[in-house]
């Protein structure tokens, strides 16, 4: 029977002060106890509203349900039949505005912890030997093109149903993002590289250093490879810039440069590895998503003294998972909230030694229905910084596009793809994920790969043989 | 990973190696870099793919030794592998057909201008380069771009071989309608402050001038924007958008100062690498 408590088990995690100055996961994850004391909270509603929420419609009443009732390998084997990432979304998805959002528990009490239990049972799954075997039964082949989320879920569904499928990944590792983005002491190496060793165990074909647009065409696949049916998972990875003076002064990053050089390249290792990155004492990180959050935790860990997110927005408007921007605090980051960035200043020898802003307030709505900055007159002022990344946005890389005839695409070069199915302009040519959508979230992408997976099954289905 | 067919010395500082690269091969275009990764923690370092077989299924580059890893690829020899190769990456050189094409290489640059030259002297365009080195022994590829051009003309500061002077004073002599003539397009590749002279050369005669920029790259996909030129005042991606641009527009002192951000970490990083192949860091810049 479900148990009445207010407020949600706590996950242990690393003391703020000592994790600010390493890379292991801030979170310890929930010990079996706490994972069994979090479950029976659960109201197990008629109506679980909680699914609603889910962009992937985990059952998740019922998958807590068998935690509590000790039945980890059916909370596991339900979990799965509806996220294939689970031990990644359950750190990354953004809890508080989807299922947990949604729980009947919310409103007077902390909803469940949906999150935290969802990695729980993804963290055991991962202690369990898995047997698992090619099953290649069908003949149509089928071409993925990036590693992200999305190609890789996209990939695992199509190797379960039988399919023979080939994943081309333009860097040197497969992840996208998770790889090069993420950091890890938020979503360890380990846990992605864990979910990647099954999709090779199922015969999935990871090809790296191949850029598809450039090694191969679209059209290479399809007509010269044989491919059957593609489906297209490049992400949105090209950072934008402000146009503001003295962004291309030494010190100042995309925080896609900032986060691959650390990440991918593993400059936290230098000289060990060979990809240097220069972190000074002061680190300025403009934006405030999760992109944002990440690297301004990244600077600390790096070694900054100060390490502060300028936003010319208010806290309100900010889009990172609350859990990190809480984490933030924590560990010490600094929030100029509803400061605009003007101009780098240059130190006189070509590096940033300062940040010229100007505060801002909120006027009225604009198109995206959030509260518009308006600049206050006369209240610039310099923030002495040695270091600025700019975290504010990213488009889809234009590398395919520019090479393949009849892919349509938005004014901001975002795929066209049927919602339902993924289907592009051209034939049995899918997509999903960011490169669709914009920059958006993990499980989205996760749930558009696998939804294009079907609609791939159902037109090859449908063909005569 | 990618195997080495064949490797063979150039100068003390620089390397020629013909890599198994069928897929690259079938795509290349000139003016177009790979990726390479030499080891696991290694740096993504850009090298421009200076020749293609497509039948052989085969690429040709010319490593110079500036740092860590350009000196680990310059220790390997034939039947050893490159952890990672990805490419062809960037832009093909996009020029006009027809007229007298004139490729000014110094340093490594030379290599690049091999498959250029070659396609253009098959399209049946004039074609005329200017090798330029600091001396006779660092001179590289002059045969075999003797082949592939009309006339080479080799540069040396010593007056060792060839032409006694800078690669833009003989530049100006064609200009002015000197030996092969004044030119219709420069493609520049080399040293910075080579590239940026060529462009000062030709800018007042208003010739159409291409630089092949080198900035620091780390994906060399378009995912990072470490590799941002400006040019024409805009930021433009190198490794997307380039790595050829307008040689009148680029804007050089920022591109200088950027390519030196990260000196110190160089340096740390290539002691340690210590002397692979037994020459001191002092030589491959003096090399340049
Ligand atoms: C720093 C950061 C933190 C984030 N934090 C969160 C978070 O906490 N929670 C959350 O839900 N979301 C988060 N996101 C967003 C999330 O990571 C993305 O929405 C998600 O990764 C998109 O997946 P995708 O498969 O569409 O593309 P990506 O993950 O971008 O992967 C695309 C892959 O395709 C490859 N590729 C691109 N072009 C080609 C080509 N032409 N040929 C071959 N390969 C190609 C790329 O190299 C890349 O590996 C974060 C993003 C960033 C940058
Ligand atoms: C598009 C492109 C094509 C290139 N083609 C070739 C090529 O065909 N052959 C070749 O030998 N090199 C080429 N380079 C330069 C090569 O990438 C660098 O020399 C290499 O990255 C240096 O790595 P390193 O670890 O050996 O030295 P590092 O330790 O990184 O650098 C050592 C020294 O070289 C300088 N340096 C570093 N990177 C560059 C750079 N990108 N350009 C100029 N100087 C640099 C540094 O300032 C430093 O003084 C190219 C660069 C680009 C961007
Ligand atoms: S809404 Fe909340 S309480 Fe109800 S089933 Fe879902 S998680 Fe349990
Ligand atoms: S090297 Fe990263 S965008 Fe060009």
């Amino acid at each position: 029977m479900p148990v009445r408590r207010f407020d949600k088990t706590p996950m242990p995690a690393q003391e703020a002060q000592a994790r600010a100055h390493n890379f292991f996961e801030v979170n310890g994850g929930y010990t079996a106890a706490r994972a069994a004391f979090e479950a029976e909270r659960c109201l197990r509603c008629q109506h679980p509203v909680c699914v609603d929420g889910c962009p992937v419609h985990i059952p998740i009443r019922d998958f807590i349900h068998a935690v509590a009732a000790g039945n980890m390998t059916g909370a596991a084997r339900i979990l799965r039949s509806a996220n294939p990432l689970p031990a990644i979304c359950g750190r990354v998805c953004p809890q508080e505005s989807q299922c947990e959002a949604e729980c009947s528990m919310g409103g007077r009490f902390d909803p469940v912890a949906i999150g935290h239990l969802e990695r729980y049972v993804a963290d055991w799954e991962r202690t369990q030997a898995l047997a698992i075997e090619p099953a290649i039964t069908k003949t149509a082949k089928i071409g993925i093109i990036g590693a992200g989320p999305s190609g890789l879920v996209c990939a695992g569904e199509l190797a379960r149903l039988g399919y023979p499928v080939t994943i081309y990944e333009a860097l040197h590792a497969p992840g996208g993002v998770l790889r090069y983005g993420i950091p890890e002491f938020r979503l360890p190496k380990a846990v992605l590289d864990w979910e990647i060793d099954i999709l090779r165990a199922m015969g999935v074909e990871i090809v790296c250093n191949v850029i598809i647009g450039k090694t191969l065409t679209l059209d290479d696949l399809t007509n010269r490879l044989g491919y059957a049916a593609i489906f297209i998972g490049t992400g949105a990875g090209l950072p934008q810039f402000l146009g503001i003076p003295g962004e291309n002064l030494n010190g100042v990053y995309s925080a896609n440069e900032f986060l691959t050089r650390i990440n991918l390249m593993r400059a936290y290792d230098f000289p060990n590895a060979d990809t240097p990155v220069r972190v000074g004492k002061r680190v300025a990180v403009i934006g405030a998503g999760n992109t944002a959050m990440d690297a301004v935790r990244t600077a600390l860990r790096m070694g900054a003294d100060e390490a502060m997110i300028v936003y010319r927005r208010s806290d309100e408007e900010m889009s990172a998972r609350v859990e990190e921007y809480h984490h933030a605090i924590e560990e010490g980051v600094a929030f100029h909230w509803l400061t605009g960035p003007l101009e780098v200043i240059d130190d006189g020898s070509g590096w940033a030694a300062g940040l010229k802003c100007q505060r801002m307030e909120l006027g009225e709505p604009d198109a995206s229905g959030r509260r518009r900055p308006v600049p206050i007159p006369d209240s610039e002022f310099v923030l002495p910084v040695d270091n600025v990344v700019l975290a504010i946005g990213t488009t889809p890389n234009p590398l395919l596009t520019r090479t393949t005839a009849g892919l349509a695409t938005t004014a901001k070069g975002c795929l066209l793809a049927d919602e339902a199915t993924g289907l592009t302009s051209k034939t049995m040519v899918f997509a999903g994920g960011d490169a669709v959508t914009g920059a958006a979230t993990v499980i989205l992408a996760a749930g558009a790969g696998k939804r294009a997976a079907h609609a791939i099954d159902a037109a090859l289905s449908a063909q005569p043989h | 990973m990618t195997r080495i067919l064949d490797a063979r010395r150039l100068t003390p500082v620089t390397k020629l190696f013909r890599l198994d690269a069928p897929l690259i091969a079938a795509s290349a275009r000139p003016g177009q870099f790979v990726m390479l990764r030499v080891r696991e923690g290694g740096e993504r370092i850009p090298i421009t793919i200076a020749d293609y077989d497509r039948a052989a299924g085969t690429i040709t580059i010319v490593v110079q030794e500036a740092g860590a890893t350009t000196r680990r690829v310059c220790a390997l020899e034939p039947g050893d592998s490159l952890l990672d190769v990805a490419g062809p990456l960037g832009s093909e050189i996009d020029l006009p057909p027809g007229g007298h094409i004139c490729g000014v290489g110094g340093g490594f640059g030379a290599a690049a201008l091999l498959c250029l030259m070659r396609e253009r002297s098959a399209f049946g365009d004039r074609t005329t380069t200017i090798l330029g080195a600091r001396t006779k022994e660092l001179v590289i590829l002059a045969d075999e771009l003797a082949r592939v051009s009309r006339s080479v003309e080799v540069c040396t500061d010593d007056g060792s071989d060839g032409f006694h002077g800078f690669v833009t004073q003989r530049l100006a002599q064609l200009i002015a309608g000197g030996g092969p003539g004044r030119p219709d397009a420069v493609v520049a590749i080399g040293p910075m402050a080579m590239m940026r002279a060529v462009a000062d050369t030709t800018r007042p005669h208003g010739i159409k001038t291409l630089v092949s920029m080198d900035p620091l790259m780390v994906d060399g996909t378009g995912m990072c924007g470490g590799c941002r030129v400006n040019v024409g005042g805009q930021p433009r991606f190198a490794c997307v958008d380039g790595p050829c641009f307008d040689a009148h527009e680029v804007d050089f002192d920022t591109a200088m100062r950027r390519n030196k951000a990260y000196v110190r970490e160089e340096k740390i990083a290539s002691d340690l690498v210590g002397c692979v192949s037994g020459r001191s860091q002092g030589d491959a810049s003096q090399a340049l």
